[in-house]
């Protein structure tokens, strides 16, 4: 059964240095207070995966979290560049970052792979591309009844998996509803899991059977994080703060800047600071 | 003639390339307001799916992201990023894939990964995402993008999605059933694949636009056609359409 942690021990018992870590969410639910803490716990040499390293990404890296990056579109969506990844990538600051990159639908066959328990995921892709030449874990199969050549690329099985989801049950059962992503995926995937979620109810007022509701005892740690996935959103709870990632463009731009938002906005603040998002607007 | 701009015009050419009946795999920017565009006007039964698996979505506002809360909201349905790439758009379900790039070439190969060496990269871009196997698994795929000698390239440095390959001829030898490019939609032009080459030809010249400035932004020598005509001007509705849309997402985006 999922223990109820605060952030902090979460983080401190789960989260270690070297470590990989999957922090899930496309687009929808990016678990952004768990990054945080992360950072504030100065976590080393995490390789991280993440289909789209967005703003989490960029700020983790930008605060030397990580040493190895596996990822599939690495931008600022709609806006342009991560800029402290790309600093990471073109300069080693603040320091050097090691990348595996693939397509998305690659990497969301390895994220189904690994929780189906098999050690690689099969795909009809990187056809007539160069990322295989420079992405060894890239190779091919050839099918046993037809003769298709089909490319492969190696189950993810993270050390780490996080997501936030919209609400836990007392029993720490999650639900997550709207765009779901691969986090179903990426919970059954990893050794060792956190659920950072808005509230923690009596009922999960799923709206359909057919809801996606991890149960419990597939869970490591429940954490009650409200606006914990600003400034991407949670369906029903808040909207994606568009005017944020268009921000952050500039506020990441230079290393002084980035190193003076993060002190101000990460470093001297708790999980508490993202309760006020919650709060925002109501999607 | 109405007052148009070039991305404006380039926005409604891309839209007109989109039928009633295609179920159109939706890249974000400006692929995504041309398919809005065109859903909003002559094809209002056009089914539009987003890669975070929105499944014929009807946005009010343009995203930002392409998974913005706006697109679920108004999908038929949602299904998971995995089932998204294995049962719809590897299943064979898509019957046109709308992308973007920031640097092409003659065959309509994309580059959206690197500038310079992949390994000690001048510039590192954003990379691939859903474009790779858009790209081969879609009935066809149209690509919009703004001319300029830096992005038209008479060599790529990556290839991040193939369009006809490095000869035209790898789709062929790949056995790749799936068309490829065929439209390349830009501020100045319309391209289409030669039937024979296919190198990506000039079919179609916009209102105001010249063979001297294509071939001025062009990084390799491009053909015209045996018949190039002029593009259609936008209609004052394709116009307010679009005004309207934008004005929207500006207000919607905060920016």
């Amino acid at each position: 059964m999922a223990k109820f942690l605060s952030l902090a021990d979460a983080v401190a018992q789960m989260v270690h240095d070297g470590d990989t870590l999957a922090m899930e969410g496309f687009t929808h639910l990016i678990p952004f207070a768990a990054g945080h803490e992360i950072i504030r716990q100065k976590r080393r040499d995490l390789t991280l995966i993440r289909m789209t390293p967005d703003l989490i990404y960029d700020q983790m890296i930008g605060m030397g979290c990580a040493k190895k990056l596996v990822f599939s579109w690495g931008g600022n969506p709609g806006v342009g560049s991560t800029h402290r990844i790309r600093d990471a990538v073109e300069n080693g600051w603040p320091c050097a970052l090691a990348i595996e990159e693939h397509s998305h639908a690659a990497m969301a066959n390895a994220y189904e792979a690994g929780a189906a328990n098999l050690p690689f995921a099969m795909l009809r892709g990187y056809i007539g591309v160069d990322l295989p030449k420079v992405n060894d874990r890239i190779k091919s199969i050839t099918c046993p009844y037809t003769g298709e050549k089909l490319a492969t690329v190696p189950a993810i099985r993270p050390d780490v998996g996080i997501i936030h989801a919209l609400r836990a049950d007392r029993e720490g059962n999650v639900l997550l509803e709207g765009i779901t992503g691969c986090q179903k995926e990426v919970v059954l995937a990893s050794k060792r899991t956190i659920v950072t979620v808005e509230e923690i109810v009596d009922n999960l007022g799923t709206t359909s059977p057919n809801s996606v509701v991890l149960p419990s005892w597939t869970i490591g740690a429940v954490v009650c994080v409200p606006g914990g996935a600003h400034p991407s959103y949670a369906h029903g709870y808040y909207k994606r703060d568009n005017s944020f990632y268009i921000a952050w463009d500039k506020l990441s731009r230079d290393r002084d800047g980035f190193l003076a938002w993060m002190d101000e906005n990460v470093m001297k603040k708790g999980p508490d600071a993202f309760a006020v998002h919650a709060k925002g607007s109501a999607a | 003639m109405a007052d148009f701009t070039r991305n404006e015009m380039m926005t409604i050419a891309a839209a007109r390339a989109l039928r009633n009946e295609d179920v159109c795999f939706v890249g974000i920017g400006a692929p995504s307001a041309a398919c809005n565009l065109a859903r909003l006007t002559h094809a209002p039964g056009i089914t539009l799916i987003y890669e975070s698996g929105t499944i014929a979505t009807k946005p009010n506002v343009l995203p930002l992201s392409i998974g913005d809360g706006e697109l679920c909201d108004t999908a038929l349905t949602t299904v998971s990023v995995p089932e998204m790439f294995r049962y719809w758009l590897q299943g064979g379900r898509i019957t046109v894939g709308f992308l973007g790039g920031a640097q092409i070439d003659r065959f309509a190969n994309l580059n959206t990964t690197v500038v310079g060496d992949y390994h000690k990269p001048k510039v590192r871009l954003p990379g691939g995402g859903g474009a790779p196997e858009i790209a081969t698994n879609c009935g066809e795929t149209f690509i919009i993008m703004a001319m300029g000698k830096r992005a038209f390239m008479e060599k790529l440095p990556f290839i991040t999605s193939m369009g006809h390959g490095v000869t035209g001829k790898e789709r062929e030898q790949l056995v790749v059933r799936s068309k490829g490019p065929t439209k390349l939609i830009t501020d100045l032009c319309i391209f289409e694949p030669d039937p024979q080459t296919n190198e990506m030809t000039i079919v179609s010249i916009h209102p105001g636009a010249t063979r001297e400035e294509i071939i001025e932004n062009c990084g390799w020598s491009p053909r015209f056609a045996a018949n190039v005509s002029e593009t259609p001007a936008p209609t004052a509705q394709e116009l307010e359409v679009l005004r309207d849309i934008q004005a929207r997402t500006k207000a919607a985006h905060g920016a």
